[in-house]
């Protein structure tokens, strides 16, 4: 069967790619585009190591066709941090060492983003909700909680 | 306490200030890990590749009749296909002693079945095809005709008489006399001091209860992936994350039957591992793959088949006897252990027996344990495997016995506490040990003061392990800037960069900032030993801190050739050579050094390939309060405090990080977390949906106290610290639940139905 010709933005960026029906958009990005900072943990919408935005929405690019990206906008972990410039909860994942082995990382980085664009003085509990659907094994989300809860402040400028 | 209260606080016991040792810099592999430009297994790609997928098997126990690859080859752009028969037979005798037993020819058919299958996700055969999608499709053509036989699940199922037998030639090792039938026994092990039976009979007060823990597993977030290329030549290149680019080679050359000298790993980053990635499962069919197909070949599991096919660890049934006096002092102990080893013989028993006492010191101990094969898939390491399961016995019962007589139970093992001199029950004698600090803490920690309310439970249990050292390797090169390169050859699957450049920059008095750590592939750093057993910082630390010392030897006699003074007229400060008894010379940085190393005998480096021994073993107590829900059997962990004794933390919030990530993981394995299987012994929980590993909103923050008690066998006190947070969990969440609901709870998981069903005494 033919491939699928889809039209999308990305980062910013007109891009275009081919892809199957079957292909979600964590294949498509990953295997068509090489932006592998998406991961695939379960390809079940369990984990969040795939979380991107699909027009300002936070989803698993698992549980989205390929297809569902034409004419959308999206946003993935390549796009946080602008040139050298980390993103506040980038860097606050730093300091507060909120990351063992990172590969559930780049998942949380987008989805903290789209919390505190959503919700800029976020509770601890808000907080833990709302990333409720990454899974770390690493941390024991303690560490995570707080760069999030520290880039929320510095965020705010508080 | 005061002259012990004095040696708490000793941080260094060589008498010195650490000026780099005990900061919280950046990690150097971070700016990666936070932008996704980190290269984990399945991020890597090679040109021309194709795609392989495993046949699995549908059943837990078949003999394998006749496979059929016939359909599956004949589908347009599969390009080759492999089954048990194109692997080379491996010596049943060939075994290596690690952590636990390896036997090679076990692993091997773990790896592919040959003449049965033994657990459901068993792999039977592999495809390799131009499009994933082609493999997958393929894949489901090659036809394997079984004949189906009874499953055997749990140990009650494998000690039955008349039981399926999983291997015809396993007898029971280490019972006298040898027994004549097989059975799906593997092993006894037994640990014994003084005489525990007689003991009993001077206690004053005796506990003892039976205990039941399911199949975990280690829940990495990263599913195994690997690429594999052969070249024409038969030389083997793989890019694979796992707990040892070594293990990988090593293993992979032999299940192949390729010279161990014509395979190449290359590391990526790893994406978790907890022990699971200490064995292999992909990379000998993707190298076959590859030199069927004469293509390079990438593999990734599905999360579906990591739960099915890797991992995990035993599930079993432990019971434990303690007899006291009423004052407290432990006089005897018995602790029973059965593990589910999997599939293989293997489980890690052994490992439980030698741990579940460790941490008291008492005159007669009897640890016995049974290796018991089951159809499921075959158990792997899974951080300080087999001590969770005996500690949570041990520690239930010590719960148990501080309630009868009335002792707190902070008390009952500061009482009973091992310190420096005590026999332990598996041979040694410990050495400076900061166990009793452990407990002096957690008795002093705001924790322990909070009032609880109604349905609350507070509980405490503590844990040990062993720690190991082994061989490591590592070089460091001096850059013509000054600034290092430190090589060493462990994966680093938490933080063990910073750690590493840390201890770099102790030696070299240089800012940690101008140092890069690096993980070389196979080819390029001698062999080093797995990343396991808690032994990175501890062994590895010491080869870089050797090298890097070894680097300075050499930067001070380029200083004197450079001053034309005798070498012992130079010392070494602050990363400067200074000259002694002369202000003649202006000190010398390490990059003026650097600058004339042309003149001065070429480039600057050190190098240390050690076998690291005196490794310190740690000892953990931590604290959990819950809250139950009477109505529904849930569980909120409210509080948790883990404490530990770390020797020296190097970067203390990449040590906290570990103390809490391995108490979460024990509260997972305490509340929620177990293998669910059918009647045919099929796996019914093949996802996250359900395999229900801790999230975010549950828990609350997890507190850590660092307590430091050096370890003489490492140059700044350090101790493994990765695998003792999640041996007390187990006990302290079931302690806690336990005394919140008054009834002795021993069942894990103690998720919500269980629960409710022993709250309404059913």
């Amino acid at each position: 069967m033919a491939k699928h010709h889809v039209t999308t933005t990305i980062n910013g960026d007109p891009t275009e790619f081919l892809c199957e029906t079957r292909q979600t958009l964590l294949d498509c990005l990953r295997d068509e585009l090489e932006l592998t900072g998406s991961k695939e943990g379960c390809a079940s919408g369990d984990c969040g190591a795939c979380s991107v935005m699909l027009d300002g929405r936070l989803v698993c690019a698992c549980l989205v066709l390929g297809v569902e990206a034409d004419g959308a906008n999206i946003e993935t972990i390549e796009g946080v941090a602008q040139g050298e410039q980390l993103h506040p909860i980038q860097r606050h994942f730093l300091e507060e060492a909120a990351l063992q082995c990172g590969v559930c990382t780049p998942g949380f980085i987008v989805a903290a983003k789209a919390l505190l664009e959503k919700n800029p003085d976020p509770t601890e509990t808000e907080a833990r909700y709302w990333l409720a659907g990454n899974l770390c094994r690493c941390t024991g989300y303690d560490k995570i909680i707080r760069a999030v809860m520290n880039a929320a402040a510095e965020m705010r400028g508080a | 306490m005061g002259n012990e209260e004095n040696q708490l606080r000793i941080i260094d016991y060589s008498g010195r200030e650490f000026r780099h040792i005990g900061t919280r810099p950046v990690r150097p592999d971070g700016v990666d890990k936070v932008t996704g430009r980190a290269n984990f297994g399945a991020d890597f790609t090679v040109n021309g590749m194709i795609f392989g997928r495993v046949v699995r098997s549908p059943h837990a126990h078949a003999r394998i009749k006749k496979i059929n690859i016939d359909k599956a080859l004949a589908v347009p752009g599969v390009k080759a296909v492999v089954t048990g028969q194109d692997f080379p037979q491996i010596d049943p005798a060939d075994k290596a002693v690690g952590e636990v037993v390896v036997s090679y020819y076990d692993l091997s058919r773990n790896v592919i079945a040959r003449d049965k299958v033994l657990y459901d996700g068993h792999a039977v055969a592999a495809v390799a095809a131009t499009s994933a999608a082609i493999a997958e499709r393929a894949a489901a053509l090659v036809e394997v005709e079984y004949e189906v036989l009874k499953p055997v699940m749990s140990v009650a199922d494998a000690l039955k008489k008349n039981a399926p037998l999983l291997h015809k030639d396993l007898f029971t090792s280490g019972v006298e006399p040898k027994p004549e039938k097989p059975s799906n026994v593997a092993a006894r092990t037994e640990f014994r001091l003084g005489d525990p039976a007689a003991a009993f009979a001077d206690a004053e007060v005796i506990v003892e209860r039976e205990f039941s823990t399911q199949t975990v597993h280690q829940g990495y977030i990263e599913p195994h992936a690997c690429v594999a290329s052969v070249a024409n030549d038969g030389y083997v290149s793989i890019w694979c994350s796992s707990q040892g680019q070594f293990m990988v080679r090593s293993f992979t050359a032999k299940f192949c039957g390729i010279e161990e000298s014509k395979v190449k790993v290359i590391p990526a980053e790893i994406g978790g591992g907890f022990g699971g990635k200490t064995v292999i499962y992909l990379e000998p069919l993707a190298v076959m793959l590859a030199r069927k197909a004469g293509r390079a070949v990438k593999m990734t599991m599905t999360r579906d088949e990591v739960l099915r096919a890797t991992g995990p660890t035993s599930g079993g049934i432990a019971r434990a006897k303690v007899g006291a006096r009423k004052d407290g002092t432990l006089v005897s102990g018995e602790l029973e252990l059965h593990y589910e080893a999997g599939a293989f013989a293997g489980s890690p028993v052994a490992l439980g027996c030698m741990t579940g006492f460790a941490p008291y010191h008492m005159e007669n101990v009897s640890c016995v344990g049974w290796d018991v094969v089951v159809n499921r898939p075959k158990a792997a390491a899974y951080r300080a495997p087999g001590a969770p399961v005996a500690a949570f016995a041990v520690e239930s019962v010590l719960d148990e016995l501080a309630q009868q007589l009335g002792m707190d139970p902070i008390e009952l093992r500061l009482k009973n506490a091992a310190r420096e001199g005590t026999q332990a029950p598996y041979g040694v004698k410990f050495n400076r040990i900061g166990y009793a600090e452990t407990l002096e803490a957690a008795k002093n920690h705001p924790h322990y003061q909070i009032p609880l309310g109604p349905n609350q439970g507070r509980g405490v249990a503590s844990g040990f392990w062993f720690n190991i050292g082994g061989s490591s390797s590592a070089e460091v090169m001096v850059n013509p800037d000054g600034t290092v390169i430190v090589v060493t050859g462990n994966p680093d699957i938490g933080g063990s960069r910073a750690s590493m450049a840390l201890m770099a920059a102790e030696v070299f008095g240089i800012d940690v900032a101008h140092i890069k750590p690096i993980i070389a592939d196979t080819e390029s750093v001698p062999f080093s030993m797995l990343t396991g057993g808690s032994r990175v910082t501890f062994a590895t630390g010491k080869a870089v801190i050797e090298a890097a010392q070894d680097a300075v030897n050499d930067m001070k006699r380029r200083a004197a050739k450079m001053w034309d003074v005798d070498l012992a007229q130079v010392d070494w400060e602050n990363g400067r050579a200074v000259c002694i008894e002369s202000d003649q010379h202006k000190p010398l940085s390490m990059a003026d050094i650097a600058a004339k190393a042309d003149k001065t005998g070429g480039a600057i480096s050190g190098k240390a390939n050690i076998n690291a021994k005196g490794a310190g073993p740690g000892f953990g107590t931590h604290i959990c309060d819950v809250e139950v829900d009477p109505e529904t059997g849930r569980v909120t962990v409210l509080r948790y405090t883990a404490i530990q004794d770390v020797g020296k933390a190097i970067h203390p919030s990449y040590v906290e990080g570990q103390l809490q990530g391995g108490a979460v993981q024990g509260i997972g394995w305490a509340l929620n977390e177990e293998y669910v299987y059918d009647a045919e012994g099929r796996l019914q929980n093949t996802g996250f949906l359900d395999y229900r590993m801790p999230v975010a909103s549950d828990l609350p923050m997890i507190d850590t106290v660092l307590v430091e008690v050096p370890n003489e066998g490492h140059p700044y006190g350090v101790r493994g610290v990765g695998e003792t947070p999640i041996v007390p969990p187990l006990g302290a969440v079931a302690n806690a639940v336990s005394r919140a609901i008054g009834k002795r709870v021993a069942d894990l998981p103690l998720s919500p139905p269980r629960l409710l069903s022993i709250i309404d005494g059913k």
